[in-house]
């Protein structure tokens, strides 16, 4: 088959591989029918996450018909398992659904995911190991990834999600990743009546972030960037846009918010921050020389605007470590922070309702559309011009 | 020496370890009755697919099991373990008989977590390879990463009786640099 392959830093190609196989009862293949490029690739095609190997397959966004099944997939009733031919978005990470944390609706914490030669990385890293990804270094797994023809889906009784045949694909793809990343982002803000929710990054991730703020009864969300074409996406949503590169971001959120501070921020930027500030700076310089690895100038302005018992929200990918983190702004503050890769498979069915009911249409976000052969050029545009391109859906 | 710690804490896991042994112990916690597991974990024969480097495990008879390596350069190393104590759902220990090229014993204990939250799977295994050169192979093959080996073999044990398989990502690849003959 052919599919999208890393071969090291701004170094991807679509060449020809094996094709995938049923390895374990519980599997599925599925035929790729669209896919997507997400801003935390970009983090990949730039070098920034450790634990990649030349030929890994990319790809966590994807959906597509099923072709194969394995012998011992589980369920009944309503949970009886998928069949060939199904139609399926399937969440970007890979959770068994039987440990306890995937059983407590903490899916992305999932026990049983990473293989356990993989898991090894993540165990030295954080302390413990994570979940798998797919297409998303060794660290999350080592799976390949779903910017391909075709692509095995461990536990397949448990994530993929079937789509009802009014909806079309460009409807539904988002809910592998980031219209439940940012419908999350939103809910660890615990939103009461009258807040006021501050977002830094208006990709794609943001955009939801923004729209599921109203969603759950915000007042008014403030939006921050530096691209016009991403700002104009979020006004369009209702919020209150900020160019970071216009004004001064702490005074203004401290005007627009009758200098009380938002009541909750959202870091869906991550740790490739933009910008000439001096952190920023610092931090680029470390990382080019891997004595750090995370610019972490978002996650600083977060807690230093946020108000005093506020909530910090960090949809935004890290993956190593940093300074000059304002503990003591965090601590005086009585600030709360909540993180953590998306419980996808938590929120997929009620995103799937909302989208149905034609309460959200995440088809907005799409930017540009191409054939999967040319996946390497559609890498090269989001890195490049992130003023025109927000999101690229790739068909093979 | 008089000590401040009072927790059940295991002697690979204090700051100084007495002897001169390689001695591991790790914990996993698995959502399955301790009954279950201790049946599984007692049928040796099971346990091969969640090791490394272990090409099968033969059991003799109640006691006694016999053990096949893979070791280095195509030659097995074998041995034969006894079990020296046996409680039913609870704790089972074992030692590699009189002679074995790889001294090696240790113990698996089964007990409740909190209410709700499944066993615990308690393992301490302690290795003592021989000198010369065949002791140097198997120190390297047993004692280079036993933290990470035990580690490894626990991860494995929870996946197959939570979830019925051993998790892998084994699949498609795009040519490396090895395969393209780069360096």
């Amino acid at each position: 088959m052919r599919a999208l392959t890393w071969h090291g830093k701004h170094d991807v190609r679509v060449e020809t591989v094996d094709d995938p196989k049923i390895i374990n009862p519980r599997d599925i293949i599925l035929k790729i029918t669209a896919t997507a490029i997400c801003g935390s690739d970009l983090h990949i095609y730039d070098s920034f996450i450790p634990s990649m190997a030349p030929g890994d397959v990319l790809g966590h966004e994807f959906m597509g018909e099923i072709v194969d099944i394995g012998s011992g997939l589980r369920g009944e009733g309503d949970n009886a398992p998928l069949k060939v031919g199904d139609r399926v978005v399937v969440p970007f990470n890979i959770a068994c659904g039987n440990c306890r944390p995937c059983k407590t609706g903490q899916f992305s914490g999932c026990d049983n995911s990473n293989p356990a030669d993989k898991a090894d990385i993540s165990e030295v890293a954080y302390g413990h190991h994570v979940a798998g990804i797919f297409g998303y270094s060794h660290m999350t797994g080592g799976y390949a990834g779903g910017q391909a023809e075709y692509v095995r889906v461990p536990y397949g009784d448990v994530g993929p999600l079937k789509v009802p045949d009014g909806l079309t694909d460009e409807q539904v793809l988002f809910l592998s990743d980031i219209l439940p990343t940012g419908w999350m982002a939103a809910e660890n803000c615990e939103i009461q009546a009258g807040d006021i929710v501050a977002v830094w990054g208006c990709g794609p991730v943001g955009q939801f972030a923004i729209r599921s703020a109203f969603l759950q009864g915000a007042e008014k969300v403030i939006a921050i960037d530096h691209h016009a074409n991403r700002l104009a996406m979020a006004k369009a949503a209702g919020a209150e846009v900020l160019n970071y590169h216009e004004v001064k971001l702490r005074e203004a959120l401290m005007e627009l918010t009758g200098g009380r501070g938002p009541d909750s921020c959202i870091d869906a930027v991550g740790l490739e921050a933009h910008g000439f500030a001096p952190d920023n700076v610092v931090d680029a310089a470390k990382a080019a020389v891997r004595l750090a690895t995370d610019r972490t100038h978002a996650l600083r302005e977060v807690i230093m605007a946020c108000r005093k018992g506020g909530h910090v929200s960090v949809p935004g990918v890290y993956g190593g470590v940093t300074d000059k983190f304002p503990v003591g702004a965090f601590m005086e503050k009585g600030l709360t922070m909540r993180t953590g890769q998306t419980h996808t498979q938590k929120y997929m069915k009620l995103l799937l309702d909302m989208i149905e009911a034609g309460q959200i249409d995440p088809t907005f976000v799409i930017s540009h559309r191409l054939p999967l052969e040319d996946a390497a050029e559609g890498y090269k545009m989001f890195k490049d011009k992130q003023d025109e391109v927000t999101k690229v859906v790739l068909r093979p | 020496m008089a000590m401040d710690t009072d927790a059940p804490i295991t002697p690979a896991n204090l700051v100084k370890q007495p002897g001169d042994d390689t001695v591991v112990s790790r914990a996993v916690t698995i959502d399955r009755p301790r009954d279950e597991l201790y049946a599984f974990w007692r049928n040796f024969s099971n346990l091969a697919p969640l090791m490394d480097n272990v090409e099968r495990i033969e059991v003799l008879d109640e006691t006694r099991s016999h053990w096949v390596v893979k070791g280095p350069a195509g030659s097995d190393i074998e041995w034969d373990s006894l079990v020296t104590e046996d409680v039913p759902g609870r704790r089972i220990a074992w030692r590699a008989v009189e002679g074995a090229d790889v001294q090696n014993s240790g113990w698996v204990e089964f007990r409740d977590a909190p209410p709700g939250r499944g066993s615990e799977v308690h393992a301490v295994i302690a290795y003592d390879a021989p000198g010369g050169m065949l002791g140097r192979l198997i120190a390297k093959l047993f004692q280079r990463e036993p933290n990470t080996q035990t580690r490894r073999e626990l991860l494995r044990f929870k996946q197959l009786m939570e979830t019925g398989e051993i998790t892998t990502s084994e699949g498609p690849r795009g040519a490396g640099r090895h395969d393209r003959g780069e360096e």
